[in-house]
């Protein structure tokens, strides 16, 4: 089995391709997703490939994701398509309120095995509307699981994961890494199982704990740390929930050192969540206060020179690494 | 066209407005024509929706309102902001990301709004419009004045829940709403037909217990009677009313479409035959309110205000990076 380079939109759709052949009880529901393969191009190949199975809904977010809940809880395992995934507030009840409590509320009589595509992320100047990240607020809802690759390699393996998944996940995908190349195994069996973190560069002098776009921040940022000398060690965690603390715990009790990255902006995300573990349970191997590097707390402005202000940076990341290491 | 000959032109002459309405439909088609060239030439920055072939909808609604009447608007926004009488400049400027514009750079095409005229804003989450303008509907109810409150929404809006509620809702409180659906046919690459289980949009009305009226969306003036007559209404306090334009969206969703979903010959055969600006252009030429000579001067005094409008855009200074932090909170 090789590895080919395959955009992470390509590495996508293989993947639905793939556990579609498998397992006809999947489909895929939304809006807009046959006259053009989704509006990102993202599905190529299905609409021809599985007539009946990627159906275009009228805009309904609200029913779009409770179809989504009602045919998971009724024999089949439906990807819902949602378009933005800032639109994920138009199908907030059904998310939040039904799939996530479902099988707990009813004393896990039921299975529910739902996947909820959501392409996110700013830098297209799509401003406000168009370019959140908004998975901490599924993170802060227990009983859904939420998921952010990086790389083409993890899109795939991490949605075959969530696909055969009996449980809601959230796949947040960021719209500016579709046409990201990547090596991907043409292997139909790969997986990336949830809850697996990856250590994608080792170092001894500091670990970034990063995910999603920021994995590409932290992978400059660690090239310019080398070449002051720090070496990096990049932790892609994949999954925020379940998260894998114990590969968090092994890389920081080698590195003493943490720097938290995403986009997202800062207060009461993701980074809030792991700095708290951190230092709760790895106290004694901090030599330095946890650093987070976020988009500042405002919404997504329009204007290049405002929303380039707002995102993080590669600089920024390795400003933090630097003051981790007292350098 | 065949319509408007077939149809006996006893309107009485209102040649101030019918002209001043002309003069706008050029404007608004000149501007979403100029943005899509800059957004192309890669000057305009993000995604631009534009509403060439619907002129007549915003044109016609907003000649019946007043300044302070309100207006919420949608990601296809720019010719109601022009309609209800928005500065070109302002907006232009908006549209190139600089500081000179309506919202400081932090909107940009989809998130325009003027409230020093009423507009309450475009809006880029489809149908956010509805339940906005219900309690603008609602605080014109409660403050006692004559104000209406109108939403612009598309057959693709028309399907989303709040739609029903914000309908409902408007409608046993009888709020001075105008519920505007712009039936442009499509919703992104969805067409009208297969999205909606009815056909005519304003049918719905009845649901709500509030007047309905299908539109030819295309004749300006029928617009304008139409809108005239549930304005009236409003006011009177007698509830909100539906009307549906049926028009039809010549350009892509957003510029750069593939449209792979329909034909061109389709949209050859709207520009041909049902363009609303040459349509009120021919019936005004031939009653007699329009001489070629004064559409050409419309047409050039219009081309300098928006070449106007550009070059202050483009000279305009980019916000300052620190900006992005300033209007989170009053
Ligand atoms: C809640 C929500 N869902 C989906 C979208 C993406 N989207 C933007 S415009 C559009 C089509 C809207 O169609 P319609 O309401 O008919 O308006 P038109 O574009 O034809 O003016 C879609 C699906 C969105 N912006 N908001
Ligand atoms: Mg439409």
């Amino acid at each position: 089995m090789s590895d080919r380079l395959l955009t992470a939109s390509a590495a996508l759709a293989e993947a639905l391709i793939e556990e579609m052949t498998r397992d006809e009880r999947i489909f895929i529901l939304g809006e807009d997703l046959t006259a053009h393969a989704g509006i990102f191009g993202q599905f190529k190949g299905i609409p021809e490939k599985f007539p009946g199975r990627i159906l275009d809904t009228p805009i309904s977010e609200t029913c779009i994701a409770g179809c989504g809940v009602g045919a998971a809880l009724t024999g089949m395992r439906p990807i819902v398509d949602f378009h933005f995934s800032d639109f994920v507030t138009c199908g907030m009840d059904e998310l939040c309120n039904q799939a996530a409590k479902i099988r707990y509320m009813f004393g896990g009589q039921v299975k529910l095995p739902l996947v909820v595509w959501c392409p996110d992320g700013a830098g297209l100047r799509a401003a406000a509307q168009h370019s959140q990240s908004l998975e901490a607020w599924f993170v802060h809802t227990p009983g859904l699981k939420v998921v952010v690759p990086s790389e083409a390699a993890d899109v795939k393996g991490l949605m075959k994961a969530s696909i055969r998944d009996d449980n809601p996940v959230m796949f947040f995908q960021h719209k500016r890494l579709f046409r990201r190349e990547g090596p991907v195994p043409d292997d139909p069996d790969f997986v990336i199982p949830l809850g697996k973190a990856a250590v994608k560069r080792e170092g001894r002098d500091v670990s970034l704990f990063t995910y999603g776009s920021g994995y590409f921040l932290c992978q400059e940022a660690a090239a310019e740390l080398a070449r002051e000398g720090i070496e990096a060690e990049i932790v892609d965690l994949r999954t925020l929930k379940p998260l894998d603390f114990e590969t968090v715990a092994a890389s920081l009790r080698k590195t003493y050192r943490a720097v938290i990255v995403h986009e997202a902006c800062l207060t009461g995300g993701f980074g809030a969540e792991l700095a708290a573990r951190i230092q709760a349970e790895l106290f004694d191997f901090l030599d330095a206060p946890v650093l987070r590097v976020a988009a500042k707390d405002v919404p997504i402005p329009f204007s290049p020179p405002l929303e380039d202000f707002v995102l993080p940076r590669a600089a920024d990341v390795v400003a933090a690494a630097r003051s981790v290491c007292n350098r | 066209m065949a319509k408007e000959k077939e149809r006996k032109d006893d309107r009485p002459v209102e040649t101030k407005t019918w002209r001043a309405m002309y003069r706008t439909m050029v404007k608004i088609r000149l501007f979403e024509t100029l943005a899509g060239e800059y957004f192309a030439a890669g000057q305009i920055p993000g995604f631009i929706h534009l509403s060439i072939g619907q002129e007549g909808s915003s044109v016609g609604v907003c000649s019946c309102l007043r300044p302070d009447d309100y207006v919420a608007t949608t990601h296809r926004g720019h010719g109601h902001m022009i309609a209800k009488g928005a500065d070109v400049k302002r907006m232009a400027a908006e549209l190139f990301g600089k500081a000179t514009g309506y919202c400081r750079g932090k909107g940009g095409s989809m998130h325009i709004a003027d409230f020093s005229i009423g507009i309450l804003g475009a809006n880029g989450v489809v149908a956010g419009g509805l339940p906005l303008i219900v309690g603008a509907g609602l605080s014109i109810k409660l403050r006692r004045t004559d104000q209406v409150a109108v939403v612009f929404f598309g057959d693709g809006a028309a399907n989303r829940g709040p739609v029903h509620e914000a309908m409902n809702l408007a409608s046993i409180w009888k709020l001075p709403v105008l519920f505007v659906i712009e039936n442009n046919q499509y919703a992104s690459t969805t067409p009208q037909s297969y999205s909606c289980a009815i056909g005519d949009l304003c049918q719905r009305a009845a649901a709500y217990n509030m007047p309905g009226y299908g539109v030819d969306g295309n004749d300006v003036l029928a617009v304008r009677e139409t809108a005239a007559r549930a304005v009236a209404e409003a006011r009177a306090g007698q509830g909100p009313s539906l009307i549906e334009n049926k028009t039809y969206r010549v350009r892509g969703h957003f510029e750069g479409d593939p449209q792979k979903y329909r034909d061109a010959a389709e949209v050859q055969r709207w520009q041909a035959e049902n363009d609303p600006l040459r349509r009120f252009e021919d019936f005004l030429r031939r009653r007699g309110v329009l001489t070629a000579k004064k559409i050409r001067r419309i047409e050039e005094e219009v081309r300098a205000e928006l070449d106007a409008a550009v070059a202050f855009a483009k000279e305009s200074p980019f916000p300052r990076p620190e900006e992005a932090l300033e209007d989170l909170f009053v």
